[in-house]
Formats: structure tokens, sequence, C-alpha cells
């Protein structure tokens, strides 16, 4: 109940913010997209389409996770709204779970809406990517949790500046994890130590990229998407644990 | 009898963020607030009233020392639901409403829907801002943002009430407002807990008073008693005196301030004012005002650090 209202309380915050009229920038971008679709060739325009949707989803998505997500706790610390908070019978991780809870809903109408929209073109021009499709844009939305995730916990102990620039640097390295290791694991020794450290430590955000699948109508199999989604579960509850501990220390002057 | 609020030896260090260097700024503070009692916190600007008032809210950790409120931890959430708060220069969502703020706070203590109404409702007329239910917070003057902030305080109908200078930079109708509330309090038999570093809010109202200077809590004996210490002279305006009276009220005065007709004498609050007084209206004159001139709270507070007797007075 009180999670419940401090996630309300967010969303609203983010509604009357107008956050979600960057929807507008999402729609003016498929339109002009799909006047430009009209002068290329059938098969080009299905990959075309889901590669462009997916991608803006995605950047999108990812704007708002971040730069929402780095001012959930400090705007509150900086406002001094924080002190009539947790002066009130809410434990501190309620509080924070609540904050995230929030913009996750947030995410959601957000990627909802463009992804209806984007599914609405996908299947007038490439119907056959329609389940590949949804599947993608539901790990999207997954990977978007995992990036406001740490959005929080660099916000629950440093300024949005560097909760800005800490989050787009995990988000980089994330998206690179992967080829570090690689790369690390042929060097040997200390350098292989620290990118296997890297690669368990930071978030993989390949593995919620299933792009391919859907360009080329390819099956998703469910054992990967569940996978997919026991990790981006427990990498999240691990990191809101982490931002948790932290904020239970946290004086508030 | 438990009390509402125990302050034992606490101490708070803060470090400077680029010296490191370790702060006090809450030196061995002990108190004790009981169940129904209006307490004022006094102390000069950076006395550490806000400090304190934040470690008693669970905002800060101790660094040592003890916090117990009707006989539990500060920060247990069960006591918790028993306190309410407003911070000093409160700031709140304004994108918000009135009532959606109001809400918004009752839902925190789990009140159910109907209640929630109801108290939202009530605490708003309360505070003078039942019109001004559905206007958005970012409209609203200073006065009327606290005023929403006592209301906010007031949600979960606590037991005890903490104000941290719940009247400062309000103009004189807000602080009459602020100060009558705090009375309503009082009289309903809740604990009030309220700092200020302005006398005049204070000694109306309390109880009992502590005073706080660099940390540390000077002195806890009844309010009127110290206070009345303070009352060193009186300002008498007078008018329509023969010259006989004059020159024998200004052998009572220490300073006497002439004009035509009208007469200041400058008298020690000792007996004098109302020998004056008689002097004065055995020769038919009038007493215009009579004003008590007081040290000032900052005089106070140099006396009690450096044990001195009363100096400099200041109108209060």
């Amino acid at each position: 109940m009180k999670i419940v209202a401090i996630a309300i309380n967010t969303f609203r915050e983010a509604v009357r913010d107008k956050v979600l009229y960057s929807l507008l920038f999402f729609a003016l971008g498929l339109i002009a997209a799909s006047v430009a679709l009209n002068r290329l060739a059938i098969g080009q325009q299905a990959k075309i389409i889901t590669d462009l949707g997916l991608a803006s989803i995605s950047i999108f998505g990812t704007l708002i996770a971040i730069f929402v997500g780095i001012g959930l706790v400090s705007k509150e610390i900086e406002r001094r709204t924080i002190f009539t908070i947790v002066s009130k019978p809410v434990g501190r991780g309620s509080f924070l779970v609540g904050k995230y809870l929030g913009l996750v809903l947030t995410l959601a109408v957000e990627v909802g809406i463009m992804g209806a929209c984007f599914l609405g073109m996908v299947a007038v021009y490439a119907d056959g990517a329609l389940g590949p499709a949804s599947v993608a844009i539901g790990v999207i939305f997954l990977e978007l949790c995992v990036i406001t995730a740490v959005a929080l916990l660099f916000s629950s102990f440093s300024t949005p500046f560097l909760s800005g620039l800490f989050t787009v640097a995990v988000w980089v390295i994330g998206h690179l994890t992967p080829d570090l290791r690689e790369i690390g694991a042929k060097g040997g020794g200390v350098l292989a130590s620290i990118t296997e450290a890297v690669y368990l430590l930071l978030p993989n955000l390949t593995r919620f990229n299933f792009k391919a699948q859907v360009t080329y109508h390819l099956p998703i199999e469910p054992a990967l998407v569940a996978g997919v989604v026991a990790y981006g579960l427990v990498y999240i509850a691990f990191v809101l644990m982490a931002a948790t501990l932290i904020f239970e220390r946290r004086d508030f002057t | 009898m438990i009390p509402a609020l125990r302050i034992e030896h606490l101490v708070k260090d803060f470090r400077h963020p680029m010296t490191l260097r370790r702060m006090r700024v809450v030196d061995d503070l002990s108190l004790e607030i009981r169940a129904g009692e209006t307490f004022g916190f006094l102390g000069p600007n950076g006395a550490g009233k806000t400090t304190t008032i934040k470690l008693v809210n669970g905002l800060l950790r101790p660094t040592s020392g003890r916090i117990a409120i009707f006989g539990r931890e500060a920060r247990d959430l069960a006591v918790r639901a028993r306190v309410g708060f407003l911070p000093e220069q409160p700031w709140f969502y304004d994108y918000l409403r009135a009532d959606e703020f109001l809400d918004f706070y009752a839902r925190l203590f789990d009140i159910p829907r109907a209640e929630r109404r109801l108290r939202v409702k009530r605490l708003l007329d309360r505070v003078g801002l039942g019109d001004r239910a559905r206007d958005p917070l970012r409209k609203f003057s200073k006065g009327m943002t606290q005023r929403l902030g006592v209301a906010q305080a007031l949600i979960n109908d606590p037991e005890l009430v903490i104000l941290d200078e719940p009247m400062s930079g309000l103009d004189p109708i807000g602080r009459r407002d602020v100060r009558d509330i705090i009375l309503e309090l009082k009289r309903e038999g809740r604990t009030v807990f309220f700092s200020s570093h302005l006398l005049p809010d204070v000694e109306m109202i309390c109880d009992r008073v502590g005073i706080l200077v660099a940390g540390r809590l000077l002195d806890q004996t009844d309010l009127h008693e110290r206070l009345a210490a303070r009352e060193t002279e009186s300002e008498v305006r007078v008018a329509g005196i023969s010259p006989a009276v004059y020159r024998q009220a200004s052998a009572l005065a220490k300073r006497t301030v002439g004009s035509g007709s009208e007469f200041l004498f400058e008298v020690p609050a000792d007996g004098t004012v109302e020998k004056l007084i008689d002097l004065v209206r055995g020769d038919g004159g009038r007493i215009i005002s009579i004003t008590p001139r007081r040290e000032s709270l900052e005089a106070l507070f140099l006396r009690e650090v450096r044990g001195a007797k009363p100096g400099e007075e200041e109108p209060s």
C-alpha cells in the first residue's frame, strides 16, 4: 500500500512533468518513416521498419530510464521532500522500491504505446514478424527496468550529474561486456580477471537484444526468453538490494 | 509514565566534505519531554536545533547516544506512526494539488480511503486552506505552504508533534495562525516539540523551554521564571502631567525623553513602574503605553554561555 502510494506519486510526477510528451517525437518519426517506406522495395521495407522501430523504442526508453531514473532519489533529497517521507512509517527500502516501480510504470506506458504503434506497422509491412517483434519489445522493456535500477542505485548515493555519467557508462559497457571478456581472456593474467569481474558485475545488456530474430523472422526459443527474464529479474533484485543497503545508512542533511 | 521523547547523551559529528575534519554539531545532549507538554527548543541559528530534530525523526544517524520516542527506538516504524513532523522551510511536490498532497501522506499511514477523504477535508479547513483544496502547490505562497506542512504533520492524528521553526518566514498573521494551531494541539493533549530562534514565538505557548547553544543544552528550568529575570526595564509613555510631577517622575526614571505634552520614562522593572503610574494618575495625567523592555534572546544566550550578569538590554 505504501509502496503503491509512492509508485503512483512518482508516476504522476513523470506524467505531470510531461515525460510522455516524448511519445510525440516517436509518433512524428513513425509518420516520417512510413512516408519514406513507400519509396522502398517490399523486402527492404520490412527490415527497415523492424530495425528502426526497435531501435527507437530502445533509445527513447533508455533516455527516460536514465534521465528520470537519476533524479528519482536525488531530486527528493535536493528539494528536501524526502524529509517528510522517511520520517513517516515508511522503510527506506520501501521508499526506493516505490520510486523504482513508479518509473517502471511510466516506462511501461511509454513502451506500451510505442510498441502498439510499432506492431501496427509491423502488421502492415512484415506480418510474419509479429510474434518475435512482441517478444523483442517485452525484452527491451526488461532491459529498461535493469537500466532504471542501475540509475536508482547511483542516484541513492551520488549527485544527478555523476549518476547520469555512471549510468551511461554502465549502459555502454553493458553492451560490450561479452566482447571485453573475450579480449581479456585472450590477454590472460590480471586483465582476464578484471574483464571477467566486469562481465559478472555489470549487466550484460546484449542478452536483451532480439533484433536479429525479428528481422529474419526466426523463431525465439521460450527457454531463451525465460533465461533472459530470470537474468533480468535477479539482476534488478540484486541492484535494488544494494541500493537499499547504501540508502539505509545515508544521512539526510 | 513513559516520556514522549527521551534523548540521552546524544552526539552528532559531521565530517567536512573537503578537509574531512570532524565537526561536532550536537554535543552530549540529554533531554526529556513529558507526554502532553509543549516544549520550546530555543537557540541561535546554527546551534544544532535542526540537526537534533533530524536525529529525532530518523533522518540522521546519531554518532552516539540514544533517542527514544514513547519508550521505543526513534526509527522504529511503529513509533513513526505516532509522530507528526514539519521540517524547516518545507518544500513539497509542487505538481500535486493540496488535496492530492494530503491524500498521498495519509496513504503512507495506510489510512483507509473513506477516512482519508474526511481527514484531508478537515485538516485543510483547520489550516485555513479549505477553499484551495484543488489548487496546485506550485501556486502556493510561503505561508500557505507552511500551513499545508502543518496539516501534513497532523494527518496521522499524532501524539507527538515536532515542528522545526514553524513560524520562520511568516508574516505576523501567519505567525499568529501557527501559534493558535499549536495552542489547539496543546488543548487536545498532544505533546508538542518545536524549535525557534525567536523568543516571542515561544514564551506565550510553552510549558518548558530548552536552550541549545553550540550543540549543548544549557538549561531546562521553568520558562516563566527564566523570562521574568530577563525583564529589566519598562518604557512608560505619559501625557498631561504638571511640571512638578514631571520632575518627580524624572527622578524615578533612568532616562527621560520629552517632547511637548508627551513624555517617555525608562524605569527599572522592580515596582518603580507602579510608583510612576500612581504618580501620573494622582496628577490627572494619562498613561499612553507601557512597554516592557527585555534582554534579547541573543543577549540571554551570551549571558548563559559566559555565565555573566544581565548586561546590555534591547527591546524584545
